[in-house]
């Protein structure tokens, strides 16, 4: 119960006893990093960054892509692209169950979500996870969808950019989840090869097979401020070597140290910045150097002639 | 033969205890007991054929991890010749939980790259149990790149639990390594065949397991996370293995059922361990064949049908609504 409902005659008290932490639905949300009681209509004009400590909250694919694309001219990809259970995958829970029930909670078929559309005017294609459907992991869909929205924009000739926010690899799918790896990375060769800038935007968490795959391959590596983001979780590193881990262990901050990524940009600043360096990677290309998608093969004879 | 049994060989270790107590006893008595011994033995191998011809997953994946279980340096012996080691990866250190090198196979020149793990304890330890660090995938990628420039195909060896999970692992990009030789291996430009020999664990597995073929040892595992972290996370208790191993389909048999297989490598009776020989003579065969096929393709269509191939990876529907 928070100080304010305490202070409330216990006649006025909204009914929350059972669970400490439940505040008024939809009304007032607790910051999980400084515990500050805020107002929800400005944590969301303030994109779900803590007003007071700055902490980056996660937030659902659909409202990182709101965010980030202008409001125009988007178009959803692979939209119907829905998962299935090759392994008739059963734990303590059948895997289809919890895919329904994750597509009940999140409103989405699976984790990942692809738009094509503007970045303050710049046509691009952009992808977010979702953590909230089963962690963010990547199963089937989520390679799938990937790979349609780099062929997007390949075809397009425009930027891709993706948000991750996944605990890894989707162990229900097994192989065929791990295989997703070498799917998405695969598919970032022909990105790589027209010379189409791809941009990693790593968000809280990115572990796993995927920031071993997709996450750690952009041209640019950005990541959100304070992100947990690694291959080995924290708890198996520390169950592992027997140590204690050093503070702020696999975190943005600790990353941009050590040399895995370009930068770290408050949310706030996120489409300015993203704008202005697409921008500037697709000025020149095809000036200096023919498109390789325009460029026929060299005959023989002027190969000789040269 | 000192063999290390697995428990539920345990039946086959009485029998052969019994088998080797009657050979020390003849040695020493010159009676003659061979007719019991030659009795004795067949009915070991009886014993061996019924427990390995119900083996469940789990058993298996023990099987794939056995202490005396062939390693990448026992394969180079026995299949390639004029091995020559290579080193490092240019940037860090030398990574012993990789081997990389140069060889012949039947007079052929190829790049070998495979894990390593370590026979005895300190042999463990300096491999770092087949566990690599970033420094050892980068080598890898470094001998692989030579291969393409000279025109080598690759053949990997892979046997790993994953990649290691440690601080200084992290420190310098373990994520990064494994992703960029996925995102290489899918455009090397000479072919790429890849063998599970023994445990082919999550990431640090396809890390080097990426190519044109897919082979699999007959009691070898490919996961996308071990049985042992499967059930932990899952079913929330470590004694749930076998029913891990068993959803996440592991298995050579199962792993080809999923369709991403070329070819299963039989092994002896008992598994690779029993007889080295015998299972570096059918993966040299099984290794040769594939070699051949891929030999006389251009560099084009050979990575247009890596390229195909990977992107076949997955299962979804799609629907109209």
């Amino acid at each position: 119960m928070s100080w304010f409902e305490k202070l409330r005659p216990s006649i006025i008290r909204t009914e929350s006893s059972g669970k400490k932490t439940t505040v008024p639905e939809g009304l007032w949300a607790k910051c999980p990093s400084c515990n500050a009681i805020l107002y929800n209509s400005e944590l969301e004009k303030n994109g779900s960054v803590c007003p007071k400590c700055d902490h980056h909250m996660r937030i659902s694919a659909r409202m990182r892509l709101n965010l980030f694309l202008d409001e125009n001219g988007r178009e959803e990809i692979g939209k119907n692209v829905k998962p299935v259970d090759p392994l008739k995958f059963k734990d303590s829970k059948k895997y289809k169950d919890r895919v329904t029930q994750a597509q009940k909670q999140t409103k989405e078929n699976d984790a990942l979500i692809v738009m094509k559309g503007e970045l303050i005017g710049q046509p691009i294609v952009a992808a977010a996870f979702d953590f909230n459907f089963m962690g963010g992991s990547m199963g089937s869909v989520v390679g799938e969808k990937f790979v349609r929205g780099v062929n997007k924009s390949l075809e397009f000739g425009v930027p891709f950019i993706v948000f991750t926010a996944s605990g890894g690899a989707r162990m229900q799918e097994s192989l065929f989840s791990l295989f997703q790896m070498a799917k998405t990375s695969a598919a970032l060769t022909k990105l790589s090869e027209r010379g189409i800038p791809y941009i990693s935007f790593m968000t809280d968490p990115t572990m796993g097979g995927v920031s071993a795959s997709l996450a750690m391959l952009g041209d640019i590596n950005v990541a959100e401020p304070n992100a947990l983001i690694g291959f080995a979780g924290p708890r198996v590193i520390e169950q592992t070597v027997r140590e204690k881990l050093p503070e702020g262990f696999q975190r943005s901050e600790f990353l941009q140290e050590h040399g895995a990524i370009d930068m770290i940009i408050h949310r706030r600043d996120i489409r300015t910045k993203l704008a202005s360096i697409l921008d500037m990677l697709m000025t020149n290309r095809g000036v200096y150097m023919p498109d390789t998608l325009n460029e026929e093969p060299v005959s023989p004879e002027v190969e000789d002639a040269g | 033969m000192d063999l290390k049994f697995l428990d539920f060989e345990q039946p086959i270790a009485v029998l052969e205890a019994k088998i080797a107590e009657l050979r020390h006893v003849e040695f020493d008595n010159k009676i003659n007991i061979s007719d019991a011994l030659h009795q004795l033995e067949e009915r070991s191998q009886a014993l061996t054929e019924s427990i390995f011809a119900n083996l469940s997953d789990w058993q298996i994946s023990q099987i794939s991890r056995h202490p005396g279980r062939p390693y990448t340096l026992d394969y180079i012996d026995l299949i390639f010749t004029d091995f020559h080691e290579l080193h490092g990866d240019r940037a860090y250190a030398d990574d012993p939980a990789i081997i990389c090198g140069l060889a012949k196979l039947d007079n052929q020149p190829v790049v070998i790259i495979g894990h390593q793990k370590g026979r005895d304890t300190k042999e463990k330890i300096y491999r770092n149990f087949g566990m690599p660090r970033p420094e050892g995938y980068r080598k890898a990628l470094r001998v692989m790149k030579l291969a393409e420039r000279f025109q080598l195909p690759i053949i990997c060896l892979i046997d790993t639990p994953g990649a290691y999970p440690g601080i200084d692992a992290e420190e310098r990009g373990q994520s990064e390594a494994i992703a960029r030789n996925l995102f290489e291996m899918a455009k090397l430009k000479t072919p790429i065949i890849c063998t599970i020999i023994g445990e082919g664990g999550s990431g640090g597995a396809l890390a080097i397991g990426v190519g044109d073929r897919l082979i699999m040892l007959e009691y070898s595992t490919y996961s996308v996370i071990s049985p042992e972290g499967c059930a932990a996370i899952l079913w929330k208790s470590a004694d749930k293995v076998q029913l891990a191993a068993e959803a996440m389909g592991i298995t050579s048999d199962r792993v080809r059922e999923q369709g991403f297989l070329d070819e299963v490598v039989r092994e002896p009776l008992g598994g690779a361990h029993r007889d080295f020989k015998i299972t570096a003579t059918n993966l040299k065969e099984a290794l040769a064949n594939h070699l051949n096929a891929l030999k006389h393709q251009d560099s084009h269509s050979l990575l247009e049908k890596r390229y195909q191939r990977i992107m076949s990876f997955g299962v979804f529907e799609e629907t109209n609504k």
